[in-house]
């Protein structure tokens, strides 16, 4: 019993676990979103995209935070815009403004050297060097953006299934949307010296593709992704402690683990319609 | 009696191009009306306008005070593949009033009231996907009917359906007409809906004839909406479109009897 508990007589595990685990909820929940708009890409471009951000933030002497949010939101606005012309395809637009923004992170520490250790940590993620004022920045973000889901759950549900109908319903789409990506822009910008801008973009999308997989309810698939989010952070970083694996490595690696099961639980429920036949 | 909505010479444009031009039409509490017109004839930006989500840059619209509005969309652009179950579908329509995520129970209630009201009463708990072509576009109609309208905008209720959802579609949108609904509805079928609805609006950008499809459905009415001749014919009183041309049907005719029957002779197996 005291090896299982071993790793929580340090601080620092503590702050890595609470912020992995709000973490991993958190990307359940706004990946929900995420993944319904079809916009997984952008969840990985944008975390991309916020590194520029975060690093001429840090070259200005502004709070690092705070500038990754600004970057990636005017990042995800200029997507949008860009995106609306016929000519140009989403996929291209996300790709091309946000390639650019990355491109300016990794200039600027080239030019920049002496601070290259600290923006490795944004790139893949130090869960086990968590501040305190990391763990208030996450719960924050998470507490903000879960009041902005309660509240505007029916709106967000509309718009992503339907936006044209929505608008037509009397739902403002422009200003959810606007939520939408300040949700998300702050969730990758607080998430991403934990796990790593390169593993955002996994836990926006694999819990999420676990609930879809599991339930064809909207809610359902809500709560499985948020509860699959959960338990990959947790599990993730409390393995790592024993593995001496990447913290940010194993909590993706546990999600991708449970996405095997879902996707072959998904397909024997499919073989056997009595078990498929959930709500019905 | 005053009508639900009343637009009075209103254009509507996006970006540079008009997509409706000095549009004039008054939509009473008792009136079906069928839209009809061409591909990008401003028949959606039409309905979008009666609904209120498309402003006009000129003119006017009237809308009665009391007046509470359905939409119902094409159900081809629906994503069939989005997790939500009948009863979530239809209480997307529930967005005022209550900010609680779950709905509550007289929600419920007034949900499982409307799909019973449309036959669908024991499937609330099933995916949308898992309905026949009528079921599904039954869901939207009760989505819409939801917030207890007075008008119903349907836009192209029938579209991409075969004869029998078709008929079992339209069966159910007169029922609901009966019990009091207006309803306005787009179509570009000119035989199998518009020429069975009382009351026809010819679109091309504006308005080119309105009226019943007896005074409507008409070549010379009809070569000014599409841009392309179309033969009228009179069958027990009702007019009925033909859609091809006759010279075609001939070609196809002295084709088809012909060099098949030597095929068969010469090649029995």
């Amino acid at each position: 019993m005291s090896t299982l508990l071993e790793p929580f007589q340090y601080e620092f595990f503590q702050r890595a676990l609470i912020v992995a685990t709000i973490t991993g909820a958190l990307c359940g929940l706004i990946g929900v979103y995420v993944v319904l708009r079809g916009m997984s890409y952008i969840g990985h471009g944008l975390s991309h995209a916020i590194f520029g951000g975060a690093v001429a933030s840090y070259i200005l002497g502004v709070s690092v935070f705070l500038g990754a949010v600004v970057w990636g939101l005017v990042a995800a606005l200029f997507i949008n815009k860009v995106a609306r012309r016929r000519s140009i395809g989403a996929d291209a637009a996300i790709g091309a403004i946000t390639s650019a923004s990355f491109a300016i992170g990794i200039i600027l520490i080239s030019v920049q050297r002496t601070f290259v250790v600290n923006f490795e940590a944004l790139l893949w993620g130090n869960v086990l060097a968590v501040a305190p004022g990391d763990v208030l920045v996450v719960l924050g973000v998470a507490l903000a953006s879960s009041m902005f889901v309660f509240l505007r759950y029916r709106q967000l549900l509309f718009s992503t299934f339907d936006p044209e109908v929505a608008e037509v319903s009397g739902v403002n789409t422009a200003r959810v949307d606007i939520g939408l990506a300040v949700m998300l822009t702050a969730t990758i910008a607080a998430t991403m010296s934990v796990i790593g801008v390169t593993m955002i973009a996994a836990m926006l999308v694999i819990p999420p593709v676990i609930g879809r997989l599991l339930t064809d309810s909207f809610s359902k698939m809500l709560w499985i992704s948020v509860g699959t989010g959960t338990f990959c952070g947790f599990v993730g970083v409390y393995g790592s402690y024993y593995l001496n694996w990447s913290s940010g490595g194993t909590v993706v690696l546990t999600a991708g683990v449970l996405f095997v099961f879902a996707f072959l639980l998904s397909g024997w429920r499919r073989r056997i319609p009595a078990l498929g036949a959930e709500a019905h | 009696m005053e009508p639900l909505v009343r637009f009075d010479r209103v254009t509507c444009r996006y970006g540079r191009e008009p997509v409706l031009v000095n549009v004039d039409l008054e939509i009473g509490p008792a009136d079906f009306i069928g839209i009809v017109g061409p591909s990008g004839s401003g028949k959606s930006t039409l309905l979008k306008a009666i609904a209120g989500s498309v402003e006009p840059i000129a003119g006017r619209i009237e809308r009665a005070s009391d007046v509470s509005i359905g939409y119902v969309p094409q159900v081809e652009t629906v994503n069939w593949f989005f997790p939500v179950t009948v009863r979530e579908a239809v209480l997307m329509a529930r967005i005022d009033g209550r900010h609680l995520p779950w709905p509550s129970a007289e929600e419920v209630d007034d949900a499982q009231e409307v799909l019973e009201r449309l036959g669908l009463g024991g499937l609330a708990g099933r995916h949308i996907r898992e309905l026949s072509g009528g079921q599904q576009q039954r869901v939207f109609i009760a989505r819409a009917m939801l917030g207890r309208p007075r008008l119903l905008l349907l836009d192209e209720p029938t579209s991409g359906v075969d004869v029998r959802t078709r008929h079992d579609v339209m069966h159910v949108i007169h029922d609901l007409h009966h019990q009091g609904l207006a309803i306005v509805l787009t179509t570009h079928d000119l035989n199998g809906i518009a020429s069975h609805l009382p009351r026809l609006v010819c679109l091309n950008r504006e308005v080119i004839a309105t009226g019943s499809p007896r005074q409507v459905i008409r070549s010379d009415v009809l070569e000014k909406t599409y841009g392309a001749p179309l033969e009228v014919l009179s069958h027990g009183g009702m007019p009925v479109v033909l859609e091809q041309y006759p010279e075609l049907l001939e070609e196809e005719e002295g084709a088809k009897v012909l060099p098949l029957r030597e095929d068969h002779h010469e090649h029995p197996a």
